[in-house]
């Protein structure tokens, strides 16, 4: 009987972890054909006769992008809003959840703050609204359309807020009786035992300002202001279909540039996946900084 | 000696106004912006003097046969993404909770979980050369068995089932994990005690690790129910195309082609209008229910 059971058992666990690897490897097989078509010919591209590993193995198509002004220069303006974004995004996030982090009898009218800044999260004036108020404050064009009006991302805040909260008052208490105000305090006492919340965070931004595509299509008039995504976006992605028919959409998707649009795609994703064991060891600092509530 | 209540707190509201500003100007102004909605507006006269006319919009575009099977579409792709959505991480967070073997559990973890950072358009991208009816792996894979070419992302009937898909595989690791999570505050005790009492694997899942994992997996689904309206614009926007119009055309492309392609502003804001307002009766509504039966607080 025992046997029996261990041996079923063990059927069990073998078989669970082929179901379990062949499932890993179905999420992870469309990314490694595409990174072994941007390494093969381009007409072995075409053709269809890469599978998972490089056919007519060349870096031509690596070649190619690297001398597309385009691509460099939405590149170029993709780094702009990543480094200016996640700043300003930081800047606000923490000049924001510190005073919320407080208790009422600390800092007045603190429920107003915090139910201004959630109500933000329940309603919206969606897309046309806000395109329109960025275009009456005269921001089309400008980097600062995709800045500002993702200035404040309020899921971080909420983080931010909660791993401040769980600071030990003592600290904050001590600071104060040495005569440090609220902006030393800040300063001086929570922002440098905050640093893992806040690398969290700033991982966070710059993944999201990095990804960001439709305020790049709708704010920029000209595709020379596209950062990365959004030029990729038009390039890649976006196909006029309406007056095409079924062959003749088979046909446009024979070109033989399949092997440079693999390797765009892959540049395109290649920051992420160098920044993704951060990523994901940060990402369950996330978690426990988003439920831990006192 | 001074109590921290005395440290006067003008500081604080100084601090929180940078962001109090850009909230006001980029959330609350747009708001107030939906008030186009009710007027025949015309950018060159302005908010202020354009005509106002009262529902015309929502009547207009409400008897337009398109907004009627958009609002069905974004309804029926919302639901069935939530139901994928919440049982595929179930189901592989149950498996992967057996696996014994650590550096297996993290590997396939680490896997899962990458999609999840990749934008709409890396991953629309890779679905359109994997997807390609012509020379697309899958439909290569599926010739071997005699399969014709599918066009997955071209044909109506075959859109829909493409978007849950791969959608489930952008997010299931996500969830995934926030349940694996959830599995491992289970006290070791109740398995042991279990085992004693001769309970085997199925009967120890059934009764202690399904209801362990509950209380997570309830609020997430009831959280999801804000998002019902929410069928995935980058996703949608980056896949779709006028032939699938009929089955994946959903209200966020709706609103775009009609605001910013076809710039009838009034007629998209009251469509946006219309699903702000319906968002946010369901937003609220889960937010209460969490917080009712889960004890969850966003602050």
């Amino acid at each position: 009987m025992v046997r029996n059971n261990s041996f079923g058992r063990y059927l069990f666990q073998y078989g669970n972890l082929v179901f379990l690897a062949l499932l890993a490897f179905l999420c992870l097989f469309p990314m490694l054909q595409v990174l072994a078509i941007s390494f093969s010919s381009s007409h072995a591209a075409a053709r269809g006769a890469v599978t998972f590993w490089p056919v007519e193995f060349t870096l031509d198509a690596y070649k190619y992008v690297a001398d597309k002004p385009e691509f460099l220069r939405s590149l170029l303006v993709t780094v702009e809003r990543v480094v200016l974004g996640t700043a300003v995004n930081m800047f606000l996030v923490v000049l924001i959840a510190y005073p919320l982090s407080k208790e009422s009898s600390q800092f007045r009218f603190r429920t107003l703050y915090v139910w201004i800044f959630v109500f933000t999260m329940l309603f919206s004036g969606g897309m046309i609204p806000t395109y329109l108020v960025v275009k009456e404050l005269h921001l089309l064009n400008s980097i600062w359309a995709l800045v500002l009006p993702v200035a404040v991302p309020i899921f971080n805040v909420i983080l931010l807020l909660n791993f401040f909260r769980n600071i030990p008052k003592e600290l904050m208490e001590a600071s104060h009786m040495d005569g440090a105000n609220h902006w030393h305090t800040l300063w001086k006492v929570v922002i440098p035992i905050s640093l893992p919340a806040i690398a969290t965070i700033t991982l966070f931004a710059t993944v999201f300002h990095w990804n960001s595509w439709f305020d790049g299509i709708i704010y920029m008039n000209s595709p020379e202001k596209y950062p990365l995504q959004s030029y990729m976006q038009t390039i890649i992605v976006a196909r006029d279909m309406t007056n095409l028919s079924e062959s003749e959409l088979v046909s446009l998707k024979n070109l033989s540039d399949r092997n440079v649009k693999a390797a765009q795609i892959f540049l395109g994703a290649l920051p992420i996946l160098l920044l993704y064991p951060f990523l994901q060891r940060y990402f369950m600092t996330g978690i426990v900084m988003g439920s831990v509530k006192e | 000696m001074r109590t921290r209540n005395k440290i006067p707190d003008w500081g604080l509201h100084l601090m929180i106004l940078p962001g109090l500003v850009m909230i006001v100007l980029f959330s609350y102004l747009p708001m107030a912006g939906l008030s186009i909605g009710f007027q025949n507006f015309i950018p060159t006269k302005g908010l202020f003097g354009s005509d106002w006319i009262g529902f015309d919009n929502f009547e207009y575009v409400f008897t337009m046969p398109d907004t009627t099977t958009v609002i069905r579409n974004t309804i029926i792709i919302a639901v069935l993404k939530m139901i994928a959505g919440l049982i595929v991480p179930i189901i592989v967070a149950l498996l992967l909770n057996e696996v014994v073997k650590a550096v297996y559990k993290r590997v396939i973890q680490t896997i899962i979980y990458l999609p999840h950072f990749l934008s709409w358009i890396i991953l629309s991208g890779i679905l359109i050369d994997v997807l390609s009816p012509s020379n697309g792996i899958v439909n290569q894979f599926l010739s071997i068995f005699g399969v014709k070419p599918i066009f997955f992302l071209g044909t109506p009937e075959w859109f829909r089932p493409s978007l849950i898909v791969s959608d489930v595989w952008k997010e299931f690791g996500f969830s995934t994990i926030v349940y694996l999570a959830a599995l491992t505050s289970i006290n070791p005790a109740l398995y042991e005690a279990a085992e004693m009492d001769g309970a085997g694997r199925w009967k120890q899942t059934w009764h202690i690790t399904l209801p362990g994992m509950a209380p997570i997996v309830i609020l997430l689904a009831t959280l999801s129910l804000g998002n019902i309206l929410n069928a995935g614009f980058d996703q949608v926007f980056n896949l779709y195309s006028p032939v699938v119009y009929e089955t994946g055309d959903i209200i966020d492309t709706y609103v775009y082609r009609l605001g910013l392609i076809n710039f009838q502003f009034g007629i998209a804001t009251a469509v946006g209008l219309f699903k702000s307002v319906v968002s946010f009766i369901l937003i609220s509504a889960s937010y209460f229910l969490a917080y009712r039966f889960a004890n969850y607080r966003i602050f």
